[in-house]
């Protein structure tokens, strides 16, 4: 017999809370299968945050901590410090990163923090039951926008990895998404690329990935993946803004 | 006896904190502990220690959550603004069972407050300034050697209980200079933690955390804790003077417990007999002590840099059994032992009121 599919090293056994549709999950296999292939799961300590991932710390099978809402990067500083031979990564929301803790997500990248952010954008806070986000969209209807995100007063959406990509201290910056499987190989290449960075020394690095939230947006899973491929890549570009092997 | 050397009160305390195995200070710039973050700049580095200025003071706490997760000595220190952001922090230290000092060089409040001593963060300190069921132990030193003595015991304190521990200081102690007997560094290992993340997988990793999403299992939890608190009244300590004969017991702490110590001596010359019981700890409060005092004298008389914080603790242990008088001077406002003493007059006079009242009712 022909084995088709076995689970990886960076993830334990436990089943996902996630709702059907979701991309947390596949974007959990995907970092847990770049922990497994770089053979660092056993020196890893990943850092939860507070959103739909809360649980993470019960995915992920390496070391955990669980951080207070947005304080994942100051979390991940104490620990990269203190253990200068670990591999650190945190895995936020974009209520949790680019909210809440923007602070700690431009100090730590402002000072190079050998870390790896992955950073699920989507488009709304999801463990809440879908409030505005930073990075809603414009027109984007959420419970505390219902007549769609105005501009006029709910201002605009952040771009994260432009803002980033103007500090000295990133090595590595992408954004990829979840929408098909090639984005799905090019987000895995990033996140890979995202721990070299780390391995290498070279400094700060985060990956943002155009995430689903089929349940918050009120839509089917797939009209979820369409409205990441065609709505948010519109707001949010793809693509690699900092890469310390080229030199930007 | 080892040497004595003149130091600084927040230098002495960041000094203490490296010979007691401390290799992680995070920090905010705010006055009046600002010795201390620049003393630990310049010493952390030479003994192979983290320093960071971090960018708030959430930020400060939440590296000191993560390095005492990853199982470092770690501590960070602030004044009373500072001390309030922090809260969040270490109501997560707390709740996750994490090892840590935290520093409060007290200043006047609300708000902005100034940058003057104060005793105004006694409530915040000891009722657990964050969210939940917690507590943690609070020292406070009243001189500089204490701030080397406590600091030192607050990371063995917090080992041993897996728990962040509050030193309670102010701007006068911070500033002045005293001789101070520095102890040795601490050389045996630091206590083992097995549940530290030091990076590890299977079913050997760890897990730093406090979420616990089942009412059921969070009450267990918090019971857990609440035994823990319960073993922790071991360690209330409060200082005596001039207790044995006293009529009137002052009570104070930190530097306010020096200018009452004086306050005391002058009463004795008067002919007035007072003592004092200073706490050392304030969570847990020296409660014993105090009511053990009610049934002896016939009056308190608390000193405190607020409008009356610790002042409802010794209410609770003297129980009704004595009168409690309370004078503070608040905003960064400093008593003179005159003024103290010109309170334990009245305090007295009245007591001599009360007996002559008495004396005409058994009649
Ligand atoms: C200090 C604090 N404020 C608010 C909350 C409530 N809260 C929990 S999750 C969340 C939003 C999470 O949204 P996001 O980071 O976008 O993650 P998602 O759930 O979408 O994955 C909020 C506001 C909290 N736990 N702590
Ligand atoms: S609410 Fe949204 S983000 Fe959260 S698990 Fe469900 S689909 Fe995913």
């Amino acid at each position: 017999m022909r084995q088709i599919f076995a689970g990886t090293d960076g993830l334990t056994q436990s089943t996902t809370i996630y709702c059907p549709g979701c991309t947390h999950g596949i974007t959990h296999r995907l970092v847990g299968e770049v922990l497994e292939e770089l053979g660092v799961t056993g020196r890893t300590v990943g850092v939860a945050s507070v959103g739909c991932s809360v649980l993470a710390y019960e995915y992920f099978n390496c070391d955990m901590q669980e951080a207070a809402h947005g304080r994942a990067p100051a979390v991940a500083t104490g620990i990269r410090r203190v253990l200068p031979e670990a591999v650190v990564f945190t895995y936020q929301g974009d209520g949790d990163l680019a909210s809440i803790g923007m602070g700690e997500t431009i100090h730590a990248a402002a000072r190079g923090e050998r870390i790896t952010v992955i950073f699920i954008n989507n488009a709304n806070y999801g463990m809440t039951g879908g409030q505005l986000a930073p990075t809603t969209l414009l027109g984007q209807v959420t419970t505390t926008t219902p007549g769609g995100r105005s501009a006029a007063t709910a201002g605009y959406p952040i771009r994260v990895c432009e803002l980033l990509a103007t500090l000295d201290g990133p090595a590595y910056v992408a954004r990829t998404s979840t929408h098909n499987v090639a984005e799905l190989h090019r987000t895995k290449k990033a996140i890979r690329a995202a721990f070299q960075a780390q391995l290498e020394g070279a400094g700060f690095s985060m990956v943002e990935i155009l995430s689903t939230c089929p349940t918050n947006w009120g839509m089917d899973p797939v009209r979820a993946m369409e409205f990441v491929a065609k709505e948010m890549t519109a707001t949010y570009p793809l693509g690699e803004f900092v890469n310390w092997r080229r030199g930007n | 006896m080892a040497e004595r050397i003149l130091l600084k009160g927040n230098e002495a305390l960041g000094e203490a904190a490296i010979l007691a195995g401390c290799r992680f200070f995070a920090g905010y710039p705010i006055t009046p502990q600002n010795e201390i973050p620049a003393y630990m700049a310049r010493r952390m580095p030479r003994v192979g220690g983290v320093f960071i200025q971090a960018e708030s003071e959430l930020a400060a706490i939440n590296m000191v959550y993560g390095a005492a997760g990853a199982g470092a000595r770690a501590m960070t220190s602030s004044s009373s603004p500072g001390i309030s952001l922090k809260q969040e922090g270490i109501s997560y230290l707390a709740g996750a069972e994490l090892p840590s000092v935290v520093v409060n060089i007290v200043r006047g409040g609300p708000g902005l407050g100034g940058i003057q001593p104060a005793q105004s963060d006694y409530f915040q300190a000891t009722r657990g300034g964050g969210h939940g069921d917690y507590r943690t132990p609070v020292f406070a030193p009243n001189s500089v050697q204490e701030m080397v003595d406590l600091t030192m015991e607050a990371f063995e304190v917090a080992d041993a209980y897996r728990n962040p521990v509050l030193v309670l200081g102010d701007g006068i102690l911070g500033q002045m200079m005293e001789p101070v007997a520095l102890p040795p560094a601490r050389e045996a290992p630091l206590p083992p933690k097995p549940w530290a993340t030091t990076g590890a997988k299977g079913p050997g990793r760890r897990i730093i955390n406090s979420l616990y999403l089942d009412p059921v299992v969070l009450e267990q939890r918090n019971l857990w804790l609440a035994e823990k608190y319960a073993r922790m009244r071991g360690l209330a300590r409060a200082e005596t003077v001039g207790m044995e004969d006293a009529e009137i017991c002052l009570v104070a702490y930190g530097a306010t417990s020096r200018i009452v110590k004086g306050a005391m001596q002058m009463a004795r010359r008067e002919g007035i007999r007072a003592g004092l019981i200073r706490p050392v700890t304030l969570w847990p409060y020296p409660t014993v002590s105090i009511r053990e005092a009610a049934g002896r004298v016939e009056a308190f008389l608390v000193v405190e840099l607020s409008l009356g914080q610790m002042v409802e603790d010794v209410r609770l242990a003297v129980d009704g059994k004595a009168p409690v008088h309370f004078y503070g001077r608040t905003g960064g406002m400093v008593p003179s032992p005159r003024e103290v003493l010109e309170k334990l007059r009245e305090v007295a006079a009245g007591m001599g009121k009360r007996r002559v009242v008495a004396a005409g009712a058994g009649a």
